[in-house]
């Protein structure tokens, strides 16, 4: 994708998206409702018209041809099986318009039940399927077609929330399995997070940034990034640069921390200005007596939330509120006063103005 | 279904729906007894003893055999249905196109043609048959069956445009989409996806455009004079009364068969018809 863009009458929902797409990847498109997404997959669809810039296909600009033309294969939401159809004919359906060979048809939609262990359901009509098995079917259906590519448009979001885990899974394995290139649209991040080989957050109609899963999560590319990705959200405070003493010190007026030497070159220039500090939850800990005292803050417990595999502590440090995800072990309690250890090396900063990362 | 004591069950449930059952039934039982009793027990003073009006003990077929055999009654179905069906056909076909593309299509004044279609279905026939009976003459097709096939579709096919272009909203699009990435063109993804699953509001549409045609009178009226052109409804009033004489055994008999075709219909669709109406497709 080249520079593409979609214009609504007067809202400019896709702007200047560039992307380039390798053979067998599966990428994945992520972001809040009405960022764009959807609209950029239904472009490549050729559901919607371009209105600037231009997508191609295996070298070939697809702007101008059809849906049919295109050699893709598309999975939406609500599944949209034909409902007078039974789900052999539903996966031959695109296979008959196509010309296929009777036979060619049959060997396919085998092939894909099969792969989908959806054979005994071939005589059944859409209505007498659960979603899981419509689900499989509207995979079928992309499945037999041999596509270059597979557009996936929130394929999982009507599924309750323990079968969407297992597609989620399945899918990934058919992707590897498959191996045909896929784009999938998401407004779920861990779903992103999960299946992209590289994920591509948007927001507004804009790409915010292209990365695979860990670099998003490690190295996010704006305050934006940072607050997506990951679960629970990352905790933002605003502070100003302070130098004193020949180092940095981050500082508001509940938390004072010295900024750690890695973080000090790209700060610098920010002396005596206003930033954004980012931490992960799970970059928090509690802090025991012989931490550096430099990088902690005190606060007060006002929620535990005890998960099993983690706690999560809302806490309040004055007027901030942040989560710290701590060891499963861990006593606090609701009220208490403790003090929250920051690990130096995975502090975020973002531009008070851009929310570019610094 | 209405909660609580049976008292309340038979007075706010059974009783208004035997009221409205019993009001609207008895029309039809009054033509059946009246097509069946004979003329001289119709035309019985009221206060002549054994006086029964609901009732009869002689039924005979007398007025049905008149109707069929002293009538042009046949020829009248005959016509009817003929007329019927052509333009029943015909709007179904143009509503179809039409309900799609105010649907489906993106164009200009899509919404405003749509209003449009609908504000030409308000027109009342009763201004409507002044001009057209000009232009039915100019076209030389008065006094033939032409001239009702090819009027009442002026009612018919905005009504069926309305009715469909209803129902298609309520197929979700991307089953159309499905179909054009699946590699149909969109006349394809038309006919083998979006007809199938819209056929309770095509056959709703047809039953009513039928029914509409089948019942049609002032059109009829106006555009046909001799007998053997006539439909059913002014066939039965123009000549089976004559001046001041109400021949009411045959013209009974008339309504009843006549009515026959329209109930057959109905129930032979009712349940497709009620989904059409009610509409809602599930993916």
């Amino acid at each position: 994708m080249r520079g593409l863009n979609k214009m609504y009458d007067d809202v400019h929902a896709v702007i200047d998206v560039n992307l380039d797409i390798r053979d067998q990847e599966f990428v994945v498109l992520v972001g809040p409702s009405g960022c764009g997404k959807t609209t950029t997959l239904r472009m490549v669809a050729g559901l919607e018209t371009i209105t600037g810039g231009e997508i191609s296909i295996d070298e070939k600009v697809v702007n101008a041809l059809p849906p049919m033309d295109r050699d893709i294969a598309m999975v939406f939401q609500n599944y949209a099986l034909y409902p007078h159809m039974t789900v052999y004919d539903n996966m031959a359906f695109g296979l008959k318009m196509r010309k296929f060979d009777k036979s060619e048809i049959d060997a396919r939609v085998k092939e894909a039940a099969d792969i989908l262990s959806i054979q005994e359901l071939l005589k059944r009509k859409p209505r007498q399927l659960s979603g899981g098995q419509r689900q499989r079917v509207a995979l079928g259906r992309a499945i037999v077609r041999h596509p270059q590519v597979f557009l996936f448009d929130e394929p999982l979001s009507n599924l309750d929330a323990k079968l969407r885990v297992q597609m989620r899974v399945e899918l990934k394995k058919l992707h590897e399995r498959l191996g045909t290139t896929a784009i999938y649209v998401t407004h779920d991040q861990v779903e992103a997070m999960t299946l992209g080989d590289r994920v591509v957050v948007m927001r507004d109609g804009r790409v915010q940034q292209v990365g695979d899963p860990m670099e998003l999560y490690n190295q996010p590319a704006n305050r934006f990034v940072a607050g997506f990705i990951g679960s629970p959200a990352m905790n933002f405070a605003p502070v100003r640069i302070v130098a004193q003493n020949g180092s940095l010190w981050a500082e508001s007026p509940d938390l004072r921390i010295k900024i750690p030497e890695p973080s000090v070159s790209r700060l610098a220039p920010y002396a005596g200005q206003e930033a954004t500090l980012g931490i992960r939850p799970e970059d928090l800990s509690i802090a025991r007596t012989g931490d550096r005292n430099d990088l902690g803050f005190d606060v007060a417990v006002e929620v535990v939330e005890r998960l099993g595999s983690e706690i999560l502590l809302d806490v309040a440090a004055g007027s901030l509120s942040m989560v710290a995800s701590v060891e499963p072990t861990a006593t606090a309690k609701v009220h208490e006063k403790l003090r929250l250890a920051l690990n130096p090396e995975r502090i975020h900063f973002f531009d008070r103005q851009t929310e570019a990362a610094i | 279904m209405i909660e609580g004591a049976p008292w309340r069950r038979w007075v706010f449930f059974y009783a208004p729906v035997s009221a409205f059952v019993i009001a609207l039934l008895f029309p039809f039982y009054w033509m059946v007894i009246t097509t069946l009793r004979p003329d001289r027990e119709l035309y019985r003073p009221w206060n002549a003893p054994n006086y029964a009006p609901f009732w009869t003990n002689n039924p005979t077929l007398e007025h049905v055999r008149d109707l069929l055999n002293e009538t042009l009654f046949t020829t009248w179905m005959w016509n009817t249905m003929l007329i019927s069906l052509a333009a029943t056909l015909i709007s179904l076909f143009c509503g179809l196109l039409a309900g799609y593309a105010l649907s489906r299509l993106k164009f200009r004044f899509a919404g405003l043609l749509g209003t449009g279609i609908f504000i030409t279905y308000l027109v009342p026939q009763t201004l409507l048959f002044i001009p057209l009976a000009d232009i039915i003459r100019n076209f030389k097709l008065g006094d033939s069956p032409w001239a009702l096939i090819l009027t009442y579709p002026t009612f018919l096919i905005p009504f069926c445009t309305w009715l469909l272009m209803g129902y298609f909203k309520s197929i979700p699009k991307e089953l159309e989409e499905c179909a054009r990435i699946d590699g149909a063109p969109r006349w394809k993804a038309m006919v083998y996806i979006i007809f199938p699953v819209a056929i309770p509001g095509i056959l709703s549409a047809g039953i009513f455009a039928f029914t509409l045609s089948w019942n049609e009178f002032i059109y009829a009226l106006v555009f046909l004079s001799s007998p053997e052109q006539k439909t059913v409804p002014v066939g039965v009033t123009s000549e089976l009364v004559r001046g001041d004489v109400f021949y009411w055994g045959e013209l009974m008999a008339g309504a009843l068969l006549g009515s026959i075709p329209v109930a057959f219909v109905y129930s032979f669709f009712v349940e497709y018809y009620v989904s059409g109406i009610t509409g809602s497709v599930k993916g």
